[in-house]
């Protein structure tokens, strides 16, 4: 363990960084320094979470490197931040994805370069204390302040409809997360705590539970996305720059899962057991329905965007199957959906920076061209499959074993979807690599090149890597989870 | 006691009285540059009032017990008053010169117009609240008529003037018919002949219900919201800077004291009034703003909308209520300040900005102001970690205190509404692409720089430090 600050210094270096770039002026020759000093900052910070992994307990399910100080005098509102196994691999995801997100804007991002990095150390700040927050109106400060960043993102940065769907991704999640607020009052009314840790233990009555239930199902439901409040997604990842589609999906949307463990599962048991039908029903309609969905569209981002409402669907039947496999598979899914949806993003950015269109109809061949990015694409598509070998597939099965306790129904609609995915990625990958060129203007296509591939091949290592030692990420989780379901059933029990 | 005849002048509304007419004389004896010297001196004479106020013990005000009262809260909204009248003086007197308005008159009626208000936020009495009201409604009038050249400002001086007497005149026939069916009009003693009854009489609620009626029309909580988008769109900006900042500090104040102290234990008959009070100002403030193009209007139904927030802490009428007042309020001022501080600097084509969509590329020309009034709009939002979130908080923690979940939910709802309009005008400077670039033109004097930086540093720093203000408020009492 460290006897310094370590969280803190972590979740407020990118938001130093930022001030830092702020006092940069910006002009056609000073915009590199400021891509360097983000791209520094955020590799700084990751280093520094790469310590949190190394010297974190594994035998410890509790949070770890707390920190506590009274903030409000009024009333019990702390700032108390931690981590323990099932925030330490989300603040890793998003410390692992913000420096490739800066590389990835090297080049396209061409005005404002100042406010874009500004805005993605902020993001950072806040994603990163939001999984940290062990105080839950730390907690949702963070989670409501990330609408801000991700909003200018979208809406400077972004396509032709980016104003819609800027509005659109903030609204909708605004008013989830309002409730949320409600909900969080009424908890600390009932039992003057605001501590995560505390309410884990803490059980309401039923009824409150259930009321409590539906607000913070309102605000994760919109967040993660379930279907059917999944529609702000497509627009916000269509319009969304490359990097601001890899947060979104890599990051942004694991927020509604960690919520459903940390609150819905953790605070929440009574309401859960009775809400679980609901939760599976509209899961498999997500997996079957956006797949099919998936299946028709003629966008490649959208493609993707609509994968991962399906993939969402198996994390929300992983967490509520609160069983021990449904669970760890929940998290590896979450994370290798993290990784796999992030790069795919990237990819689709690569061929976007060169030929500016994401039409599926406009490619076709590239594997005549760009041989190497074949290779890291099918990489990314076999994973986002769940191919054994790959991140994606341990997620998957680890589901389906859970869900065999459960019911046979959801093991069939999952599998279904699975199914599916591979059939809507198999479909997408031929008519963009394989074949002859039909269109010439790609016959001058270039392959990907090195900052590209910086980019890249972590991607595909990490993804790799997941598939092959899932361990390596299932172990420090283990213990927490085991506490969480412990908790669950004995509140159920009674 | 009064020991010493010379004390009366440290009472601070006395203080303020008399100084204002000398402000009066000094104005009027100087020959040059009498508008900015005349503001400087109220600046001085509200800033030396703010210290008497601090200082104020009770003992000075034994002599008016049964027309005006003292207590904590009273002096926290009239340091607040006095706060937003100085900060309003200040942003506003290069606008003044700039539209070549250099009436020494103005500063004296923004003083006597605070004095007023000093006197309703501490009125104890119906006669001296309704004489109060009287003083800081007519400095207004005449205030909001104050361009006599312009059209647009004379309209709105008389629409705020006819209303204002018309509601004026609703408040005292309900004021006559309370003193006639309790024989009082002082707060505590009508309190005490209440506190024999357990049900209002049909003569009482209807005094009580013209009271509101009158009340809400100076806080402008709809239905009787209709001068205010009106009133603030025709007055000059700087007017509507002092409209928007100041009075509804000390009508809030007033609907407060009101409500909670000769009505104390009636709860359930104004309450039902403030509740429906408060879920249409919220819903019609967030819904009219969003069709807006004039910044007035828009920051007029903005406030219509902040107020219904402040009147979900009085149903909540828990000592969480006041503290949730007095936060929102604070918040709510340093939010207004900051924007019109911009405001009355921003100019497009060397005319004072009032379209909204002529912020179009305001993020290219002036990144720092366009981040500044980005900042205030979420903040209004109630976006964290801004001020305006806390004052959110605090209300909805009150109302949840005595489970009026229905209440706090629509006020999240209509939050989310009014999140658009804001966001709205973040769009405009960011999102939109300028089409004439240069044109926007911020200059700013050295003292509204310092009132704006420091505004915005509450803003933003206030999530670092909350427990002074917190603590302040949660010690307050009615």
């Amino acid at each position: 363990m460290v006897d310094w600050p370590l969280i803190s210094v972590i979740i407020f270096l990118p938001l130093v960084g930022g001030l830092i770039i702020l006092f940069i002026k910006e002009d056609e020759l000073t915009a590199i320094n400021i891509k360097w000093s983000a791209l520094f900052t955020t590799i700084g910070t990751f280093i520094l979470s790469l310590i949190l992994w190394l010297q974190f307990d594994y035998s410890n399910p509790s949070y770890q490197y707390e920190e506590k100080f009274r903030w409000f005098d009024d009333f019990n509102f702390f700032y108390h931040v931690g981590v323990d196994g099932i925030s330490l691999f989300m603040i890793l995801l998003s410390t692992f994805l913000t420096p490739l997100c800066i590389l990835a804007s090297w080049n396209n991002i061409k005005k404002r370069v100042k406010e874009y990095m500004l805005s993605f150390l902020f993001l950072e700040t806040v994603m990163i204390g939001m999984f940290a927050s062990i105080d839950i109106l730390l907690f949702y400060i963070f989670f409501e302040a990330v609408l801000i960043p991700m909003y200018l993102i979208i809406g400077i940065w972004g396509g032709d409809r980016r104003i819609y769907a800027s509005f659109k991704f903030f609204l909708y999640t605004l008013l989830g997360s309002v409730l949320m607020l409600i909900a969080i009052i009424v908890m600390y009314r009932n039992t003057s705590s605001m501590s995560i840790e505390f309410l884990q233990g803490n059980y309401f009555s039923y009824n409150t539970q259930l009321f409590l239930w539906l607000a913070f199902f309102a605000s994760f439901a919109v967040k993660i996305p379930m279907w059917p409040f999944h529609t702000w997604l497509p627009d916000a990842h269509v319009e969304a720059p490359t990097a601001g589609s890899v947060i979104l999906a890599g990051v942004l949307l694991k927020m509604g899962g960690y919520g459903f463990i940390r609150f819905s599962l953790g605070m929440l048991p009574e309401a859960t057991e009775f809400f679980i039908p609901l939760i599976m029903t509209l899961s498999i309609v997500a997996i079957i329905y956006t797949s099919l969905v998936a299946l028709a569209q003629t966008d490649i981002k959208k493609l993707i965007a609509y994968s991962s409402v399906a993939h969402m669907g198996i994390v929300t039947i992983g967490i509520f199957l609160v069983n021990q496999q449904g669970l760890e598979g929940a998290m590896m899914q979450m994370i290798s959906h993290g990784l796999v949806s992030a790069a795919l993003f990237l990819c689709v950015g690569v061929i976007y920076d060169r030929m500016h269109t994401r039409e599926i109809k406009f490619y076709g061949g590239l594997i005549q061209r760009m041989p190497l990015y074949a290779t890291v694409f099918m990489i990314f598509m076999l994973g986002s499959v769940g191919l054994p070998g790959t991140s994606g597939f341990i997620g998957e099965f680890l589901v389906i074993v859970g869900a065999f306790k459960f019911s046979s129904y959801v093991v069939i609609g999952a599998a279904f979807g699975i199914i599916l995915s591979a059939v809507y990625m198999l479909y997408l990958y031929k008519r963009i690599i394989f074949g002859n060129i039909t269109n010439n203007k790609l016959v001058d296509i270039l392959d990907i090149n090195t900052r590209e591939k910086i980019i890249l091949i972590p991607l595909a290592i990490s993804v790799i890597l997941l598939g092959i030692f899932p361990n390596l990420f299932l172990d420090p989780m283990r213990l927490s989870l085991e506490l969480i379901i412990t908790n669950y059933e004995i509140a159920n029990a009674k | 006691m009064l020991n010493n005849i010379y004390y009366i002048f440290f009472i601070p509304e006395i203080f303020l009285a008399c100084s204002s007419f000398v402000c009066l004389l000094f104005g009027l004896f100087l020959k040059k540059n009498a508008f900015r010297q005349t503001s400087n001196l109220a600046v001085f004479v509200l800033l030396l009032t703010i210290l008497l106020v601090y200082y104020d013990s009770e003992s000075n005000f034994a002599n008016y017990k049964s027309l005006f009262s003292h207590s904590s809260f009273i002096n926290f909204f009239k340091i607040l008053a006095l706060l937003g009248s100085i900060a309003s003086i200040i942003i506003s007197k290069d606008y003044f010169l700039g539209i070549k308005l250099k009436n020494f008159e103005i500063p004296i009626l923004f003083l006597f117009s605070t004095l007023g208000m000093m006197l309703m936020i501490a009125s104890n009495n119906l006669m001296s609240m309704y004489l109060a009201i009287e003083l800081q409604s007519l400095s207004l009038y005449v205030a909001a008529a104050v361009k006599r050249d312009s059209i647009s400002s004379a309209e709105s001086g008389v629409k705020y003037f006819i209303l204002g007497a018309l509601s004026s005149g609703i408040l005292l026939y309900g004021f006559s018919l309370i003193y006639g069916f309790t024989g009082s009009m002082n707060f505590n003693d009508i309190s005490f002949y209440l506190s024999k009854y357990d049900n209002l009489n049909l003569g009482l609620i209807f005094g009580l219900v013209f009271v509101m009626v009158g009340l809400a029309f100076k806080v402008s909580a709809v239905p009787f919201h209709m001068w205010t988008p009106d009133v603030y769109e025709g007055a000059p900006n700087s007017i509507t800077a002092f409209f928007a900042i100041v009075p509804k500090i000390a009508a809030v104040a007033l609907i407060y004291r009101f409500c909670l102290v000769p009505f104390e234990n009636f709860y359930l008959e104004w309450s039902q009034i403030i509740l429906f009070l408060s879920i249409a100002s919220m819903f019609l403030g967030a819904i009219a703003a969003i069709a807006q193009s004039n910044i007035k209007r828009l920051l007029a139904y903005s406030s219509i909308g902040h107020i219904g927030y402040i009147l979900i802490a009085l149903v909540a009428a828990n000592d969480d209520g006041i503290k949730a007042a007095s936060i929102y309020m604070f918040s709510y001022m340093i939010m207004n300040v900051a924007i019109f501080a911009i405001l009355l600097s921003l100019k497009v084509k060397n005319e004072y900005l009032i379209n909204i969509s002529d912020l179009k590329g305001l993020s290219r020309s002036n990144p720092i102001v366009s981040l500044s009034i980005s900042v205030i709009m979420l903040s209004m939002a109630g976006i964290p970690p801004f001020i305006g979130f806390f004052g959110k908080f605090y209300v909805f923690i009150a109302a949840i205190e005595q489970e009026l979940y229905a209440l706090s939910v629509l006020g999240v709802l209509a939050s989310v509404i009014s999140a658009f309009y804001y966001l709205r005008i973040i769009k405009i400077m960011y999102f939109d692409e300028s089409t004439s670039e240069g044109i926007i033109n911020f200059k700013i004097s050295f003292q509204s720089k310092i009132i704006l930086s420091l505004s915005l540093f509450l803003i933003i720093c206030f999530i670092f430090y909350p427990s002074l203000l917190i603590n302040i408020s949660a010690s307050l009492s009615i």
